[in-house]
């Protein structure tokens, strides 16, 4: 078992009428098995209102399943009493940098988690330390977050979580606001936890471009996790990807259409380099 | 522009009264007030200012960032130094129509003037020399016997501290929509007073909307970063005294001891 895993996730959001009686219901996450191994790197693609927030808010304990059960490092989320722990070791990145940043000061920022735990003093501040070299924010540990731009934001937010010496690193939609620069930063600062401090991170987007890293890819759609495997085998797929409202990275789109009009390129390019070599291969 | 805004009047130097704890400032401005009315001689004035004098040369603050703080109570120390003046009985010095001026009255008018300057000056300097987040967990930490009487001290300086943090965004905000509404025609300038009340309308029902939306983004995010209260929380920045903050109070309650020796001896 793997430190997150979801057996028959089932969530549902209920609509109350005035009288507070529960007027409908509608699925969010229909019956999700997933199983994630600590150190891997997972995307979640989905369109808008496919589940994949919502699946994310399981996964620290945020909403807790109508059905099924999800465990984080062989807790069940369940589980009141563990929920701290369960809080601390799966931490969670949100979409609006400015709406998850508490502290007037960066440095105070990223201590929040740390404090909230009950660490002791001197300890925040090694933490703080190493967490803000981490995502390469110590120059800025003095300054007030309102004067950073998104993508310095979001990484102060990464490491507020990072603070927390969590085993695994939620990012619900973090480039979502961000110019191509700041989606940068922030990638590259989730790619080097991930590699560096062996991190499981699960990535929640709809950028294409960002999930070609990625050890697993999961599709996401209406609820229901309707692909799963290798940025290469999912984006070989185009067409069903197209059906799910996808679209995928523009080179292989690019490599797509050349081989449907007859050239012999393979199938699942993922970068401009891989095109290019299977173009210079062409007789 | 909007995002330089600094909230409070924190003006940033190094000086002793600056690295001060909080706490020392909070109570050391409570003392300077009360010795404040415990004076009634010209001594004892002396005094104070001799005290305040002191402090704004250790601030380092430029005398200019204190007087500033007395603009908004121009008027109310226009109107109690006129009924001191007036309304005091006495010996009549000066008299036209109903107005009579009694040196009686001078006197008063004139202690109550300097009272007042003194007491917005000496709250200045506090408020010049810490930033909002000290004295909010100065704040905090002096508040903590309340706790007992079921006051949710930390609940209070949680909010003080997350306000802080988001006046600059909601402001912000407020110029966004202020800008897409006059885009769309909104008109915010023109009109009577109801007219423009009325104007705000729709600029105040986003900006709520959009200010419930942060807190209940900020409420998950907080949640998912385990913070469940006060309990079992460390602090980062903890409050110590050291000896500076320890002599400071030793000043302090010298000062204070001087002003109530000087009431009592002059009489």
């Amino acid at each position: 078992m793997g430190i997150i895993k979801a057996s028959k996730l089932v969530f549902e959001y209920l609509k109350y009428n005035d009288e507070g009686k529960v007027e409908e219901t509608s699925r969010a996450i229909d019956r999700v098995d997933l199983d994630v191994e600590a150190g891997q790197f997972i995307a979640v693609l989905g369109h808008n209102g496919s589940g994949k927030s919502t699946l994310a808010k399981h996964i620290n304990g945020l909403l807790i399943p109508t059905e099924g059960t999800v465990w984080v490092d062989h807790m069940s989320t369940e589980n009141e009493e563990e929920l701290w722990r369960i809080r601390q070791k799966a931490g969670m990145v949100f979409q609006n940098p400015d709406n998850q940043i508490i502290g007037t000061v960066v440095e105070e920022d990223v201590g929040f988690g740390p404090e909230n735990m009950g660490v002791p003093t001197e300890d925040i501040w090694r933490r703080v330390d190493e967490s803000l070299r981490a995502v390469g924010m110590t120059a800025y540990r003095h300054h007030s977050p309102n004067k950073l731009s998104g993508g310095q934001k979001q990484r102060v937010a990464i490491a507020g979580v990072v603070a927390m010496r969590p085993k695994c690193i939620v990012l619900d939609e973090p480039t979502a606001m961000l110019d191509p620069n700041g989606r940068k930063e922030v990638l590259q600062a989730v790619r080097e936890l991930n590699k560096k401090e062996g991190v499981t991170v699960i990535l929640i987007t709809h950028y294409m471009e960002e999930v070609i890293f990625a050890d697993r890819v999961i599709v996401m759609d209406r609820g229901s996790i309707v692909m799963q495997g290798t940025p290469r085998e999912i984006f070989s797929q185009v067409d069903t990807l197209k059906s799910y409202r996808l679209d995928v990275p523009q080179v292989t789109l690019l490599a797509h259409e050349l081989r449907t009009s007859g050239l012999q390129i393979p199938e699942g390019i993922l970068t401009i380099d891989e095109l290019v070599n299977a173009i210079c291969q062409l007789s | 522009m909007i995002r330089d805004i600094t909230i409070g009047q924190y003006y940033p130097a190094d000086s002793i009264l600056h690295r001060l704890d909080p706490r020392v400032k909070f109570i050391g401005t409570l003392i300077f007030l009360v010795s404040l009315f415990v004076s009634n001689k010209w001594e004892g004035y002396l005094l104070a200012t001799a005290f305040l004098g002191a402090m704004i040369l250790i601030s380092k603050v430029p005398f200019g960032f204190m007087v500033k703080g007395l603009k908004p109570i121009f008027m109310i120390l226009l109107i109690t130094v006129a009924f001191n003046l007036f309304l005091t009985p006495g010996t009549i010095l000066v008299q036209f129509w109903i107005f009579k001026i009694t040196d009686a009255g001078c006197l008063q008018a004139g202690k109550m003037a300097i009272r007042l300057i003194y007491l917005i000056i000496g709250s200045s300097v506090m408020t010049l020399t810490t930033t909002p987040n000290q004295l909010t967990d100065g704040l905090e930490k002096l508040m903590r016997p309340l706790t007992r009487i079921k006051v949710p001290v930390h609940e209070i300086a949680m909010m003080m501290s997350i306000a802080l943090r988001f006046i600059p965004i909601l402001m912000e905000e407020t110029d966004k929509i202020m800008k897409a509404q006059i885009a769309r025609g909104a008109d915010f300038e023109s009109g009577n007073l109801i007219k423009k009340a009325k104007a705000l309308i729709p600029l105040l029902v986003p900006l709520f909307i959009s200010a419930f939306r942060r807190a209940n983004d900020l409420a998950m995010a907080m949640e998912a970063r385990c913070y469940h209260g006060g309990e079992g929380r460390t602090q980062m920045k903890p409050l110590k005294y050291a000896s500076r903050d320890l002599a400071a109070y030793g000043i302090m309650l010298l000062y204070l001891a001087g002003s109530i020796v000087i009431r009592i001896l002059g009489r």
